[in-house]
């Protein structure tokens, strides 16, 4: 009975051991983010957790796909939109008049340009980095911005449209990476 | 809580008044990086959020937030380089 409870004990220890150094922190902590939206509201998300993720001493890579490409997207990237069509969290665009645009008056051409005129009057008020600082910001500190190499075939990009910095990856490289991750998300 | 300790000076100053999240954090990140270790950086900030988000950056960096004040809207922070 005795030799069975030392044993025990003795596995017990060995299993802590063990079990601590299976979990043991190595390295730094690693947030892998995809971003699959491309306006401009969708855009700040992935970037502000990236670089928040960096100035934390985490890695970080972001992988951009499908319509978030285009904020890799050289021709693209300073004039993304926000649309106030089927967006009822659109705010009222007057100060202190709670009148929000009816979706029929926002498919009007050009209200578009004027949703994302004030969102852009709103960000920079806040003194919130536009997207161009944002990316820059992001590759200085060492984000990893990559560009969906399908999505690059889908939507015929080219290596020379995008950003210099972009790297260009497929799903396997980035899911390799990700699984690396300490924090993964999909915006 | 973060526990108060006295502060003698500061050897830097970032001001992140009227910015919102992640500015204030990145700021402070920038600016530290610049100092030697147990330099103390001073961060002034209105953000609300950023009473939640200095100790929680200062944790995952190592670096120890000293003390941090409140008063009229402006937050202030005292964070030592590890």
């Amino acid at each position: 009975m005795v030799e069975t409870l030392e044993k025990l004990s003795i596995d017990l220890e060995e299993f802590n051991r063990l079990h601590a150094e299976a979990h043991k922190e190595t390295g730094p902590k690693r947030l892998a983010i995809v971003a699959s939206k491309g306006s401009l509201d969708m855009v700040y998300p992935p970037l502000i957790l990236a670089t928040t993720a960096v100035s934390m001493g985490w890695e970080c890579g972001v992988f951009f796909t499908f319509y978030g490409l285009d904020a890799l997207n050289k021709k693209k990237f300073k004039n993304l939109k926000v649309s106030p069509v089927g967006n009822p969290a659109m705010p009222a665009p007057l100060e202190g008049i709670p009148v929000q645009v009816p979706n029929i008056i926002g498919a009007i051409p050009g209200m578009t340009s004027l949703a994302t005129i004030f969102m852009k009057s709103w960000m920079n008020k806040a003194s919130l980095p536009s997207v161009e600082q944002f990316l820059n910001m992001s590759n200085e500190m060492g984000v990893k911005l990559i560009a969906c190499s399908t999505t690059m075939g889908v939507m015929k990009v080219k290596k020379e449209d995008l950003l210099p910095f972009a790297e260009i990856q497929g799903a396997a490289a980035f899911l390799h990476f990700a699984s690396k991750a300490t924090v993964t998300l999909f915006i | 809580m973060v526990k108060q300790t006295e502060v003698t000076g500061h050897d830097a100053v970032v001001d992140a008044r009227n910015t919102f999240c992640p500015m204030p954090v990145i700021q402070a990140f920038q600016a530290i990086k610049t100092l030697s270790a147990g330099k103390v950086l001073k961060v002034l900030a209105t953000d609300p959020g950023s009473k939640a988000d200095f100790p929680a950056w200062a944790e995952s960096t190592g670096n120890h937030l000293l003390r941090h004040e409140e008063k009229d809207g402006t937050f202030t922070y005292w964070i030592q380089k590890a």
